[in-house]
C-alpha cells in the first residue's frame, strides 16, 4: 500500500501546555480512517498541526512522502490536503456559489470547475436552490453539506473532516455519514475525526482512539467496535465487566 | 446666487475624493481590522510626487494631458511601494499582537511618513504650475449661475470610475472573492489554498493606488500640497468610512459623499444661518452684535471642518455600526 499521511511521535503544545503528547498515526491511499475521542483529547490540535495552523514542538508529519512541517497552510492545501474545520467554517457573507468557487481556488481549469459545481448541486439540491444566497443563511446541516462540498471542489487527495456531525439533528447526522461514506467510495482518502464513535467506526476501515493527548487504542474498526473498553467509554454501553 | 447648486457641486467633488480615500481605510479595516492611520500620508505622498513631476515637466513642451498622466504614473507606483512596504515592515509582524499595538504603530508610521515628506519636499506649501487652465461652465441660464469647472468634472468622473472598478474587482473577480473570504475568516481562507499574506498585500496595494489618485485630485483641486495635508484629509476620510460603516465599501462611498456635502453646505449656509442680525430676529441678546457689524456670523466658513465631525458623532450615537454597517455579531 501507499502511505499518504504518516505521523510519528507528534507533540504539540499551546504555550507550555502539551495538548498532544507523542502520537503515531498513518493513513494509506484510499482508506477511510477515523480518529475518535472525548472533548479535549487533542483531535483538533492534531489536525491544526497537519494543516500548518500550529507548529508541532516535536515529531514528524509526512504527506505523500514529504515532510510538511513548516509548510504554510495555503501550500499544504494546494498539495491536495484539505481540512473541513470544526464548526464548518463556511464564509457566512459569501454566497453558496462563491463558497464553492473558493474551494476550487487552487485550480485553474474553468470548465472542470463549472462541471464540479454542477455535480455538487446535483448531490445537494438545497445548495443549488440557494446558490445566490449567503452561506450564513443556511441551517447547520446545510452549512456542513456546503463545507464538505467546498472542500471537495479542491479535488483533494486527502480530506480531513473535524467532527462533521457535531451539533446536528439525528436525521442530519445520518445523512452526513452517508455523504462521507460515498465520498470515500468515490476514491478520496479520508481522515474522519468524530465523537460519534459508533457511526464513525461503522463506516471506516481503521480507527484510532485518542485520550488526553495520546493514542490509547488503534486497529480495525470492526475489532474496535467489539472492544469492551471502546464499548464502555465511547459507545455508552454497559459491558457488565 | 444658486448657493444650493454651487455647494452641491463643490460638495460632490470633495465627497468623491473623500470617498476614494475612505475606500482605502475601509478595505484595510475589512481585511485585518486595522485602522491604517498612515493612509492619509499615502495620499499626501501621491500629491507630492505628482506635483514634483508636474513642476519638472511644466516647461518641457509636452502636452498638459501627457504631463498629468505621467504624474499619475509616477504617483501610483510610488504610493503602492509605500503602502506595501509599510504593511510588510510595520503591520505584518504585529498581526497576532493585541489590536492596540498595530494601531499605535500606524500612528507612528503616519508621523514618520510626514517627516520623510518634510525632508524631501520641505515645510512650505508647494503650489503647482497651472498647466491645464481652469474653465468654468455655467449650470443654469441665470446671470450669476452656479458653475462647474473642468477640474471638478474630471475629479467626479475619475472617482466614479475608480469606485465602480473597485466594486467590480471585489465582487466579480477571483481575487476579490478571496479578499472577502479572507476578511470573513482568514484561517479558513488559508485552508482553501488562499495565500492570505498575498491577499493582504494586494489590499494595501489597491488602497494605496486609490490614495495616490485621490492625492493628485485633491492637490489639483486646491492647487497646492504640503507635508501635513494628509492628516486632516485622512481623518475626514476615516470618519467617512466610520459614518458609512467601516469595512463596507458602499458605506465608504456614501460616507465620503455625505462628509463632502456636509462640509460644503456647512461652509455655504452656516454663515448666513448664524448671522448675528438673523439671530437677532429670533433670539434676544444679539442686537448689540448686529449693530456693531451686520455681516458677522457666529459660525463662519472657517468652521467648515467641524460639521462633518459633529454629524459623525450624532450618527454614531444612534447607529454605532455606521449607516450601512452590519451588526457586529454578523461578522464571523
Ligand atoms: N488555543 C488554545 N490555547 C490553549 N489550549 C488549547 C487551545 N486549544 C485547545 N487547547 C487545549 O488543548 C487540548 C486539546 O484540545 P483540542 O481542541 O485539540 O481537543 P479535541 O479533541 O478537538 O476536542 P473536541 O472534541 O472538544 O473538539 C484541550 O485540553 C484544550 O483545552
Ligand atoms: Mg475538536
Amino acid at each position: 500500500m501507499n502511505t499518504l499521511l504518516s505521523i510519528k511521535n507528534l507533540h504539540i503544545g499551546y504555550g507550555g501546555i502539551q495538548a498532544v503528547k507523542g502520537i503515531d498515526l498513518h493513513v494509506e491511499q484510499g482508506e477511510l480512517v477515523t480518529l475518535i475521542g472525548a472533548n479535549g483529547a487533542g483531535k483538533t490540535t492534531t489536525l491544526k498541526a497537519i494543516t500548518g495552523l500550529l507548529k508541532p514542538t516535536q515529531g514528524a508529519i509526512d504527506y505523500a512522502g514529504k515532510s510538511i512541517i513548516g509548510v504554510p497552510t495555503y501550500k499544504v492545501a494546494s498539495e491536495g490536503l484539505v481540512l473541513v474545520p470544526e464548526g464548518r467554517g463556511v464564509f457566512p457573507g459569501l454566497t453558496i456559489l462563491e463558497n464553492l468557487q473558493m474551494g476550487a481556488y487552487t485550480r485553474n481549469d474553468r470548465t472542470e470547475i463549472a462541471f464540479d459545481i454542477e455535480h455538487k448541486f446535483s448531490l445537494f439540491p438545497r445548495l443549488k436552490e440557494r446558490a445566490k444566497q449567503t452561506a450564513g443563511t443556511l441551517s447547520g446541516g446545510e452549512q456542513q453539506m456546503l463545507a464538505i462540498s467546498r472542500a471537495l471542489m479542491a479535488r483533494p487527495n486527502l480530506l480531513l473532516l473535524d467532527e462533521p456531525s457535531m451539533g446536528l439533528a439525528p436525521i442530519m447526522v445520518q445523512k452526513i455519514f452517508e455523504v462521507v461514506r460515498d465520498v470515500s467510495k468515490s476514491g478520496v482518502t479520508i481522515l474522519l475525526i468524530e465523537q460519534n464513535a459508533k457511526l464513525a467506526l461503522q463506516i471506516s476501515q481503521r480507527g484510532y482512539v485518542m485520550d488526553g493527548g495520546v493514542i490509547t487504542l488503534s486497529g480495525e474498526s470492526k475489532s474496535l467496535l467489539d472492544n469492551p473498553k471502546v464499548r464502555e467509554a465511547y459507545l455508552g454501553e454497559d459491558v457488565g465487566a | 446666487m444658486d448657493t444650493f447648486l454651487q455647494q452641491l457641486v463643490n460638495g460632490l467633488t470633495l465627497g468623491c475624493v473623500y470617498a476614494v480615500v475612505a475606500l482605502g481605510y475601509t478595505m484595510v479595516y475589512g481585511i485585518i481590522q486595522l485602522i491604517n492611520f498612515a493612509h492619509g500620508e499615502v495620499v499626501m505622498i501621491g500629491a507630492m510626487v505628482a506635483f514634483s513631476v508636474i513642476t519638472a515637466l511644466a516647461g518641457s513642451g509636452l502636452p498638459p494631458v501627457a504631463i498629468l498622466l505621467l504624474s499619475l504614473l509616477a504617483a501610483i507606483p510610488a504610493c503602492m511601494f509605500v503602502g506595501f512596504t509599510v504593511e510588510r515592515i510595520a503591520y505584518k509582524p504585529l498581526r497576532a499582537a493585541p489590536r492596540l499595538a498595530p494601531l499605535i504603530t500606524a500612528i507612528g508610521v503616519s508621523i514618520i511618513l510626514q517627516h520623510l515628506a518634510l525632508l524631501i519636499w520641505g515645510r512650505n506649501y508647494i503650489t503647482v504650475p497651472q498647466i491645464v487652465p481652469t474653465q468654468s461652465y455655467a449650470l443654469t441660464a441665470s446671470a450669476n449661475s452656479a458653475t462647474i469647472t473642468n477640474i471638478q468634472i474630471a475629479i467626479i468622473i475619475l472617482s466614479v470610475g475608480m469606485m465602480a472598478g473597485l466594486i467590480a474587482l471585489v465582487y466579480k473577480t477571483r481575487i476579490g472573492i478571496a479578499m472577502r473570504a479572507t476578511s470573513q475568516n482568514a484561517s479558513v481562507a488559508g485552508l482553501m489554498g488562499i495565500n492570505v499574506n498575498s491577499v493582504i498585500s494586494f489590499t494595501f496595494l489597491i488602497g494605496a493606488a486609490l490614495g495616490a489618485v485621490a492625492g493628485v485630485m485633491i492637490g489639483s483641486y486646491y492647487g497646492q500640497a504640503y507635508y501635513q495635508m494628509g492628516f486632516l484629509l485622512g481623518l475626514k476620510a476615516f470618519s467617512a468610512a466610520v459614518l458609512g460603516g467601516i469595512g463596507n465599501l458602499g458605506g465608504a462611498v456614501l460616507g465620503g459623499i455625505l462628509i463632502g456635502l456636509i462640509e460644503a453646505f456647512g461652509a455655504g449656509y452656516m454663515g448666513d444661518v448664524t448671522n448675528v442680525c438673523t439671530l437677532n430676529q429670533y433670539f434676544p441678546g444679539f442686537a448689540g452684535l448686529c449693530d456693531a457689524n451686520a455681516n458677522s456670523s457666529l459660525l463662519g466658513s472657517n468652521y467648515k471642518e467641524v460639521y462633518a465631525f459633529v454629524i459623525l458623532i450624532l450618527v454614531l450615537r444612534f447607529r454605532p455600526s455606521g449607516l450601512l454597517g452590519e451588526r457586529v455579531s454578523d461578522r464571523a
